[in-house]
């Protein structure tokens, strides 16, 4: 699988480190006169070679549910991919895709899930896996309550935890009410 | 018409992941809505779903209002044995719901 590259993760914001993971490296031996300019047009912001400017970011929404299941846990910003529309026409069904990357081990995720920043229920699913499952690839419809950032949240079969941010401009909110 | 509809492909090979997509009739009223006269109507979604293959759990899914109408899913599953798929999920108002789709598996 490619991932397209809107959903290339960003390296962790602590270390500049990369996941290590086969699907995410870039084939062939880079450019260096490229990788320079590439660089220099990146700016001060530029903390690695792998820095591409998303609409996604590396910051966790303050949402209590999320909170909650985090317990103080850190979350990384890695291997977790969320395919959702930049704009979305009609926040009643969104389309979304959620995969973990590199996770081919039987079990290798125990569940993902999926919270919301404005809907009235945070939590707006939780998919669990079975422990002979090996590929961790879901598709689904979502409602969303207006222009948001979801996050994704994978629990690894170690507790390990990955992460996942977007945010979808929502022209028609799913509920009118004013939530 | 069925309250649900299953798809798998028709042979799967042994040890392999297969697509498994799953469409269920139902309206997840999320409960903020208001009918012709103004009345809200309650809230009724899927609380949560359940995919069985040849019965040991292969999915769990807590479901919410946060799932659009007529609730659609795909993942996959590792290939075992021919057998079948049982979905089964239950709602706010305790209704059940299941249905089933055999698996054939070659090799």
């Amino acid at each position: 699988m490619t991932p397209s590259p809107r959903s290339l993760v960003l390296p962790d914001p602590a270390s500049g480190a990369l996941p290590a993971t086969g699907a995410l490296q870039w084939r062939g031996a880079p450019d260096p006169t490229r990788r320079r300019l590439l660089l220099a047009g990146a700016g001060a912001a530029a903390s690695g070679p792998f820095v591409t400017v998303l609409a996604q970011t590396n910051e966790l929404p303050e949402i209590p549910a999320l909170a909650e299941y985090l317990a103080g846990r850190r979350p990384q910003f890695a291997r977790l991919l969320m395919d959702v529309p930049r704009v979305a026409d009609n926040g009643n069904s969104v389309p979304i895709k959620l995969a973990v990357l590199g996770a081919t081990a039987p079990g290798a995720v125990k569940s993902i899930h999926l919270f919301s920043e404005r809907n009235p229920v945070p939590q707006m699913a939780v998919f669990r896996f079975a422990p002979d499952s090996r590929r961790f690839d879901i598709e689904s419809r979502v409602r969303m309550a207006g222009t948001q950032r979801l996050v994704a949240l994978a629990t690894l079969a170690d507790d390990t935890l990955l992460v996942k941010v977007a945010e979808v401009l929502v022209a028609i909110a799913a509920c009118l009410d004013g939530t | 018409m069925a309250d649900a509809r299953i798809q798998v492909p028709p042979q799967v090979r042994r040890g392999e992941s297969f697509e498994v997509k799953v469409s269920i009739r139902h309206a997840m009223e999320t409960g903020y809505r208001v009918d012709d006269v103004g009345k809200p109507i309650p809230r009724n979604v899927i609380r949560e779903l359940v995919c069985k293959y040849n019965g040991a759990e292969a999915l769990r899914v807590d479901m919410s209002s946060g799932f659009a109408a007529n609730p659609f899913l795909q993942f996959y599953l590792v290939a075992r044995d021919s057998g079948e798929l049982v979905f089964e999920w239950v709602d706010d108002t305790g209704t059940r719901g299941s249905e089933r789709a055999a698996v054939n598996v070659a090799g």
